[in-house]
C-alpha cells in the first residue's frame, strides 16, 4: 500500500508540473489557434536564467538567505520569461497571425530550434547542477516519503492553477481574453485590444513556464538547455489530452499525464510478468493519448476543438 | 570512451585547432619522406579537450622514436603525425579515416569515441591499416572479424563482469536491482553486469529501465524500493546517475549504489550532492599513480605541454608506441608485414602491460573501482590487469 501511495504522490508532483506548462499551450491555443511549439524552451530558459541569478548571488557573498534567493531567482526569471513570451510572439508569431495554419506552426517549430541553440551558446551543454535552497528533507506520509520541494510543486501549482481560473474568469482582462478567444473580430470591434490581449496571454502563459522551470530544476537539482524539449512535449500531450484550448482540461489532462505515467512505470513490469518493462512508461501514455484521440477528439474536456477546426 | 557531455572548452578547441592546421600546413612544405602516424579524435567540440590529450600523447610517443634513431629497412626513420578531427560525430568518424587512408599514414591510433570508432574501423580495415583506439570501449568494435582493429584498454563486457563478481563478492549484495537507459553503452554494460552477476550467485530482482533525456526516475525507483534489493546497478551516464542518486536518497531506500565508467566522473558529484556519499563506480584502467610508468610520464608530459593530462593521454601514448614497436619488430611500415607482429605482441607500457588477444581487445584489462567520500572519489582497487 504505501509504495502505491508513494507512486500517487510521484504521480501528483509530475503532474502539476506537466499542468503548469499545459496551462501555456492551452491559453495560446485557445486564443489564436495556434500550438507553440516554443513554449517548452521557455521553461527552460526560466530554469537556467534562475540558476544564473541564483549562481550570481550565491558568488557575491551578500549572505542574503536561501529563501530570499530563490524568490528573487524566481522574480527574475518570470521577467525574463514574460519578455521572451512578449518577444516571441511580437517577432515570430504576429507577422504570420493571417498566413496559412501551417506557417505559424512551422515558424515555432523553428522559434524551438532557435531558443535551444541559443541557451546552448549561453549556458553549454554540460549539465549544471542546481543548488539546493530548500533542503530535499524527506517527510513520511503514511510509510509514502515526500520531500520539500515536492510538497511546494504541488502546492505552488495549485495556488497558481486557481489564480489563474479567478484572473480569466473574475477580471477586465479575463473577460477580454475569453471574448478574443470566442472571436477575435468582434471582440475588436467591442472595443478590445486583440494585440495587447494576445501578448498578455503568452506573457502570462511564459510567466506560468518560469514557475515550472524553476520548479522542475530545484526538484531534480539539475538544469540543461535540452530540459525543455521532452517536458514541453508531454506538457502539449497532457493539453490534448484534457482537450486544448481548455484551461481545467489542461489540469486535468497534467494530473492524469502525471498518474499515468508513474503508476504505469511502477506496475506494467509487475502486471505482465516482465513482459513489458518500465522502457514503455512513454508508450503507455501516448497510448492513452491515441485512445482518447480516437474514441473522443476534443479531449476530456474539451468542447471548443470542433468549432475551432 | 564515455557518452558523456562534457563542458566546451572553447579554448582548447581553437588551440587544437589552430595545431592541427598548423600541422597541415606544416606538412605541405616538407619534401622528406617521414612515415605518417595518423591520430583522430575530436579536435573542437564538447569533448575536444580529451582529444587534444590524445594527440599530445601520440606526439609525445613519436618524438621519442625520433630522437631515439630507430632504423627501418636499413634507413634512419622519421615519424610525423598527422591529425584529424572527427568532433565525435559517428558521421565524421569515416570521413577523416578516409582522409587519413588516401593520406597513406602507416598507421593509426585513434578514434576517441566508440561511436566514431566503430564506424571509421571498416575503412581502415578495408585499406588493411592498423587501428588502435586508446579509449573506445564499446565491444562491437573488435568484434566485427576485422583483423586490424586493436584496443589498450578494457571493453564494456570485461567492465560488466568485474562489476558483476563485485558486487556479489565484494560487496556482500544478494538481491540486485538493474536500471539501464537503453543507450548501446547502458545497455551492454549492463545485460554483461546481469550475467557475472547471475554466475557469482547474485539474484536479479528487478530490470527496470530509462532514457538519457530522463531526470525523474521516482517511478521507477518506487517500483524498486517495493522489492526491496540491497544494491542498485545502473549502466548509463552521470547526467542520468547524478539526480538518480539523489532520490534514491530521497525516497529513503537504503541499497548500495553502483554504476561504471559513466558515473566515475567529477559531474557525477556535482549532480548529485550529497547523496552521491557512499555511491560506488568503476573505470576502465588504473589511475595514473598507480600505472607502472605513470608518474615518470605525467612529468614528460607537462614538461613538454605545460599543462596536465586529461584523461586516456598515457593510453594514447602506449598505443603509439606499441605500432612503434611492432613496426620495429617487422624492420617495416607496411601493414601488411607488421600487423601479424602486431597482433601477438607483448609490450610494458606506462599503463601496463600491452598484448592483444583474438579479437583485438587488450589481454586482462584492468578495472579500477572507486567509492564516493567526502565529495571526491576515493580509490578502492583494481581488478584484472
Amino acid at each position: 500500500m504505501d509504495i502505491f501511495l508513494q507512486q500517487i504522490l510521484n504521480g501528483l508532483v509530475l503532474g502539476s508540473v506537466y499542468a503548469l506548462v499545459a496551462l501555456g499551450y492551452t491559453m495560446v491555443y485557445g486564443i489564436l489557434g495556434l500550438i507553440n511549439f516554443a513554449h517548452g524552451e521557455v521553461v527552460m530558459v526560466g530554469a537556467l536564467v534562475s540558476l544564473s541569478v541564483v549562481e550570481l548571488l550565491l558568488g557575491t557573498n551578500l549572505g542574503l538567505p536561501a529563501p530570499l534567493l530563490g524568490v528573487v531567482a524566481l522574480v527574475v526569471a518570470i521577467g525574463v520569461c514574460m519578455a521572451l513570451g512578449f518577444s516571441i510572439e511580437r517577432i515570430a508569431y504576429r507577422p504570420l497571425r493571417r498566413a496559412p495554419r501551417l506557417a505559424p506552426l512551422i515558424t515555432a517549430i523553428g522559434v524551438s530550434i532557435l531558443l535551444q541553440t541559443l541557451a546552448m551558446l549561453i549556458w553549454g551543454r554540460r549539465y549544471h547542477t542546481v543548488p539546493a535552497l530548500i533542503p530535499p528533507t524527506p517527510h513520511a506520509v503514511a510509510g509514502a516519503t515526500i520531500t520539500n520541494v515536492q510538497i511546494l510543486i504541488i502546492v505552488v501549482s495549485a495556488l497558481i492553477m486557481a489564480g489563474l481560473m479567478g484572473l480569466v474568469h473574475f477580471t477586465r482582462l479575463g473577460r477580454a481574453m475569453r471574448a478574443t478567444a470566442e472571436n477575435p473580430v468582434v471582440a475588436g470591434l467591442m472595443g478590445v485590444n486583440i494585440n495587447r490581449i494576445i501578448s498578455a496571454t503568452f506573457m502570462i502563459g511564459s510567466a506560468l513556464a518560469a514557475v515550472a522551470g524553476v520548479l522542475v530544476s530545484s526538484n531534480y537539482g539539475v538544469a540543461h538547455y535540452y530540459m525543455g524539449f521532452v517536458l514541453g512535449l508531454k506538457a502539449f500531450t497532457a493539453a490534448v489530452l484534457g482537450g486544448i484550448g481548455n484551461l481545467p482540461g489542461a489540469m486535468v489532462g497534467g494530473l492524469l499525464l502525471g498518474l499515468i505515467e508513474s503508476l504505469g512505470a511502477g506496475y506494467i513490469g509487475d502486471l505482465t510478468g516482465g513482459f513489458l518493462g518500465s522502457h514503455y512508461q512513454d508508450v503507455f501514455a501516448f497510448l492513452v493519448l491515441i485512445m482518447v484521440l480516437v474514441f473522443r477528439p476534443t479531449g476530456l474536456l474539451g468542447e471548443r476543438l470542433s468549432e475551432r477546426a | 570512451m564515455k557518452e558523456g557531455d562534457l563542458s566546451v572548452h572553447l579554448k582548447t578547441a581553437v588551440v587544437g585547432a589552430a595545431a592541427a592546421l598548423a600541422l597541415v600546413l606544416s606538412g605541405c612544405g616538407k619534401k622528406d619522406e617521414a612515415i605518417k602516424i595518423g591520430h583522430a579524435g575530436p579536435l573542437t567540440g564538447p569533448v575536444a579537450h580529451l582529444g587534444k590529450d590524445n594527440e599530445n600523447g601520440v606526439r609525445l610517443a613519436l618524438d621519442e622514436a625520433n630522437a631515439a634513431n630507430i632504423m627501418l629497412g636499413g634507413k634512419k626513420a622519421t615519424f610525423a603525425m598527422q591529425s584529424e578531427d572527427d568532433q565525435a560525430d559517428p558521421k565524421q568518424g569515416p570521413i577523416v579515416a578516409q582522409k587519413l587512408v588516401d593520406a597513406k599514414v602507416a598507421g593509426v591510433i585513434g578514434h576517441l569515441n566508440s561511436g566514431t570508432t566503430i564506424p571509421a574501423s571498416k575503412i581502415y580495415h578495408d585499406a588493411g591499416i592498423a587501428q588502435i583506439s586508446p579509449s573506445a570501449t564499446n565491444v562491437t568494435y573488435t568484434h566485427q572479424g576485422f583483423k586490424t582493429a586493436f584496443r589498450v584498454m578494457a571493453n564494456d563486457a570485461q567492465q560488466g563482469k568485474v562489476l558483476g563478481d563485485y558486487a556479489v563478492h565484494k560487496l556482500g549484495a544478494k538481491n540486485i536491482a538493474i536500471i539501464d537507459d537503453r543507450s548501446a553503452y547502458g545497455q551492454g554494460l549492463a545485460d554483461e553486469f546481469e550475467k557475472a552477476a547471475k554466475a557469482a550467485g547474485g539474484q536479479v530482482v528487478t530490470r527496470e529501465f530509462t532514457g538519457t533525456d530522463k531526470t525523474d526516475f521516482n517511478a521507477i525507483l518506487t517500483s524498486i524500493k517495493g522489492k526491496n534489493p540491497d544494491l542498485i546497478f545502473y549502466g548509463g551516464m552521470d547526467s542520468q546517475s547524478g539526480p538518480m542518486m539523489k532520490q534514491i536518497k530521497n525516497l529513503g531506500i537504503g541499497a548500495k549504489f553502483l554504476t561504471g565508467d559513466g558515473g566515475q566522473t567529477a559531474e557525477f558529484l556535482k549532480l548529485a550532492g550529497d547523496a552521491a556519499e557512499g555511491a560506488y563506480a568503476s573505470s576502465p584502467g588504473v589511475p595514473l599513480d598507480k600505472m607502472p610508468g605513470g608518474k615518470a610520464f605525467a612529468e614528460k608530459y607537462k614538461a613538454k605541454f605545460n599543462i596536465e593530462i586529461q584523461l586516456y593521454a598515457p593510453y594514447a601514448y602506449d598505443a603509439a608506441n606499441v605500432l612503434l614497436e611492432a613496426m620495429k619488430k617487422a624492420d617495416s611500415t607496411d601493414p601488411a608485414k607488421y600487423l601479424p607482429i602486431l597482433a601477438g605482441i607483448s609490450y610494458q607500457g606506462v599503463t601496463g602491460n600491452v598484448a592483444f588477444d583474438e579479437n583485438g581487445d587488450i589481454k586482462g584489462g584492468s578495472i579500477s573501482l572507486y567509492q564516493a567520500k567526502g565529495g571526491k572519489w576515493e580509490y578502492l582497487d583494481t581488478v584484472g590487469g
